[in-house]
């Protein structure tokens, strides 16, 4: 371990996930969900990953866990590559996932402690019943669930009682890695906040490291350490969070950042809002060059040219944009 | 805190925060219900539903139990004692009449057992040999329908589940198997099976007594019957698979057996029982129309069918030996398909939102 001490936890090289669809009879063309992105996350950290509905962020997420066969591209974990059934079996008890929907999420079929206690079955980790249960009741006090709810089935709790559940079912195998797939899109805002202060607290508690998705840019900004913006299969700028919202250098970033709603009238009379036209382009056919070029008030011939590379403007501030240094 | 005139600001001594008893009182959860009690409780409220029920059970308790203590047996010919001539006095008994020995013991003051359907044509009791054609008419509905379910089930779920090619093929052979008409296969199978020494084959077994042609039954039902219960089945589970849940078990490195036994057949299962029960009366009726063309159980044994198809000879002289083993199989297919449709609407999710 010691050697890996300075090596990230997750590490995400070039990963591209195409999805075939049917165009016609025999005919299929690739659907670029996820087109050649790359990050790290170190040991502790939460990384955002923001972007608008279908730019690839969950399925970035979901690639990472091999829920899709990557079509190309590495994940490493801990220094060593997942790759191969034993390792990727091995990858599932340190890394889990936290769905979107607590309400399909959950088999209705299921008591809270089978949906709890499925990983350990799966896993084999509990040697006797006695164990499993423990456990289960530990996994439910940590997030914050009562013990006389095991028995019960999921459709008899409330949004945010649910996801904690889903949360527990996360838990359970004690991974390192959590991917949070909008975890608290689906909640009412007074629930996102216990929701989302429970992943601050777990994270410091069991030492976790997090994938945070959501499309909700101060939900992201109070959770993140880094914050990745992603926008049509792409990463286009990945920073610290202040920095990102301070001083965001990639045109699409500007736009997303003077979006997010200020809770004092009078900042938010003064800010200027930045309105992208025109709409997100089919993954389909993604424009050549630059994905961003369609809708970029900077765009220039040059952008349908060569794809941007994604380097680094300042010290661990990211950014993929041919004109970067003029536009700021 | 200084109220303001027109304020809306509400006065916060007005509020005491409450204590833990109080705030226990409030959180208040009904009792803990699974699918399963939901449905049951629905299925009670349905009284045409549990009216057939309890007829069914009777009607399947009085099949098993009946014959251990009916002093008559199904192949007894009541007129033909060893050693004696043939006493035609037991043939053709009416209700509740009694053959010449029998009226002998009466009037010595014995008790006879009456023959409540009467006799049939050979002497033998009519009632048992309804109560046995009801155990067979039965027998065969609930084995073929497990049948069917295993069968169903298995290829179902594997269509469902694997998707792309496999399912592709399977869906190929279930739709030609979907059309041969299912008659002729029964008559065909029949005959080749007894060309092919089935009868040598389970001579002197339990399965002789039932004869060759309901086990050709038995073989159609497995071989036939179960592809609307695999498409039924695979349907299910091509939606139930994209569920949320079903990646989220994947996410935990579920397999594929696991995914199918643990998420995906637990939430199909109420259509399953559905169509089990609807399939049950159906079993039944092929069984009840293939023995009154003759190709069903062997003689002795009666089933509902070839009573009934025996009862037209006489039917002139003894309409009853025909309207009784039609009103039982009536009551039969009756209470079952009743029950079936109320144990859709009791456990059907999507009916009762």
């Amino acid at each position: 371990m010691a050697e890996n001490m300075d090596r990230p936890l997750i590490e995400v090289k070039d990963l591209k996930q195409y999805f075939n669809i049917n165009t016609g009879v025999f005919k299929t063309r690739p659907l670029k969900a996820v087109d050649g992105v790359s990050f790290d996350i170190k040991k502790g950290e939460t990384l955002g990953l923001v972007g608008e509905s279908g730019c690839g962020k969950t399925t970035v997420g979901r690639s990472i866990l091999h829920l899709y066969e990557p079509t190309s591209g590495e994940v490493w974990y801990n220094g060593t590559k997942v790759e191969g059934k034993a390792a990727i079996k091995n990858f599932r008890t340190k890394a889990t996932m936290v769905f979107q929907d607590p309400y399909s999420s959950l088999n209705p079929r299921m008591t809270v402690a089978d949906i709890i206690g499925e990983p350990l079955d799966v896993h084999r980790m509990c040697s006797n019943k006695k164990e499993r249960e423990e456990r289960i009741l530990e996994l439910m006090d940590h997030v914050g669930l009562n013990s006389e709810h095991a028995s019960r089935y999921a459709h008899e709790f409330s949004g945010g009682q649910r996801q904690r559940i889903g949360i527990a079912r996360a838990l359970a195998v004690n991974p390192d890695f959590i991917v949070c797939d909008e975890p608290v899109s689906a909640l009412d805002v007074s629930i996102q906040a216990q929701v989302i202060n429970m992943f601050d607290e777990l994270q410091d508690k069991l030492g976790l490291t997090y994938l945070f998705i959501a499309h909700d840019l101060l939900v992201v900004r109070h959770i993140s350490d880094r914050i990745a913006v992603m926008y049509l299969g792409h990463i286009v700028e990945l920073a610290d969070a202040a920095e990102i919202y301070e001083r965001p250098l990639h045109p699409y970033s500007k736009s997303l950042m003077s979006a997010v709603p200020v809770p004092d009238p009078k900042i938010a009379r003064a800010n200027k809002r930045i309105v992208l036209t025109g709409d997100i382009p089919s993954p389909l056919n993604a424009p050549s060059g630059c994905a961003f070029r369609t809708r970029c008030p900077y765009a220039t011939d040059a952008c349908a040219q060569a794809v941007p590379e994604f380097k680094e403007a300042s010290t661990g501030h990211f950014v993929a944009c041919h004109r970067v240094g003029e536009i700021n | 805190m200084t109220k303001k005139p027109f304020s809306q600001h509400v006065d916060l001594d007005m509020f005491i925060p409450a204590t833990d008893a109080e705030k226990e009182y409030m959180v208040q959860m009904r009792p803990s219900s699974t699918f399963f009690k939901d449905g049951v409780k629905r299925l009670l409220k349905n009284k045409v539903a549990t009216v057939c029920f309890f007829i069914i059970v009777l009607i399947t308790l009085a099949a098993i139990f009946i014959p251990m203590f009916w002093p008559y047996s199904y192949d007894q010919m009541l007129g033909i004692t060893p050693g004696r001539p043939v006493d035609p006095s037991y043939n053709n008994l009416g209700a509740f009449e009694y053959g010449s020995t029998e009226q002998e013991r009466i009037d010595a003051g014995e008790k006879v057992f009456p023959h409540i359907f009467g006799t049939d044509s050979s002497g033998r009791d009519y009632f048992i040999r309804v109560v046995y054609g009801t155990r067979i008419s039965l027998a065969v509905g609930f084995f073929a329908s497990i049948i069917v379910l295993i069968i169903g089930m298995t290829v179902g779920s594997i269509a469902g589940y694997c998707g792309g090619k496999v399912d592709l093929i399977i869906m190929r052979i279930v739709d030609m198997i979907y059309s041969l008409p299912d008659m002729l296969m029964v008559i065909l199978l029949a005959a080749v099976l007894q060309v092919s020494g089935l009868d040598k084959a389970i001579e002197g077994t339990v399965l002789e007594k039932i004869g060759a042609n309901i086990i050709s039954l038995f073989i159609v039902f497995a071989l036939l019957y179960w592809v609307s219960m695999s498409r039924l089945i695979r349907g299910q589970i091509l939606s139930l698979r994209e569920q949320e849940y079903v990646l989220a078990a994947r996410a935990t490195g579920a397999k594929g057996s696991w995914i199918v036994r643990k998420h995906l057949i637990p939430n199909s299962i109420s259509v399953v029982i559905i169509s089990t029960a609807l399939q049950i009366p159906n079993a039944i009726f092929t069984e009840s129309y293939l023995s009154f063309l003759g190709l069903g159980v062997n003689a002795p044994m009666p089933s509902l069918g070839s009573l009934a198809s025996d009862a037209l000879n006489g039917l002139t002289s003894y309409p009853m030996r025909l309207v009784i083993p039609a009103i039982v199989i009536s009551l039969i297919v009756l209470s079952l398909n009743l029950f079936g449709d109320g144990l859709r609407d009791a456990f059907d999710p999507k009916l009762n939102s």
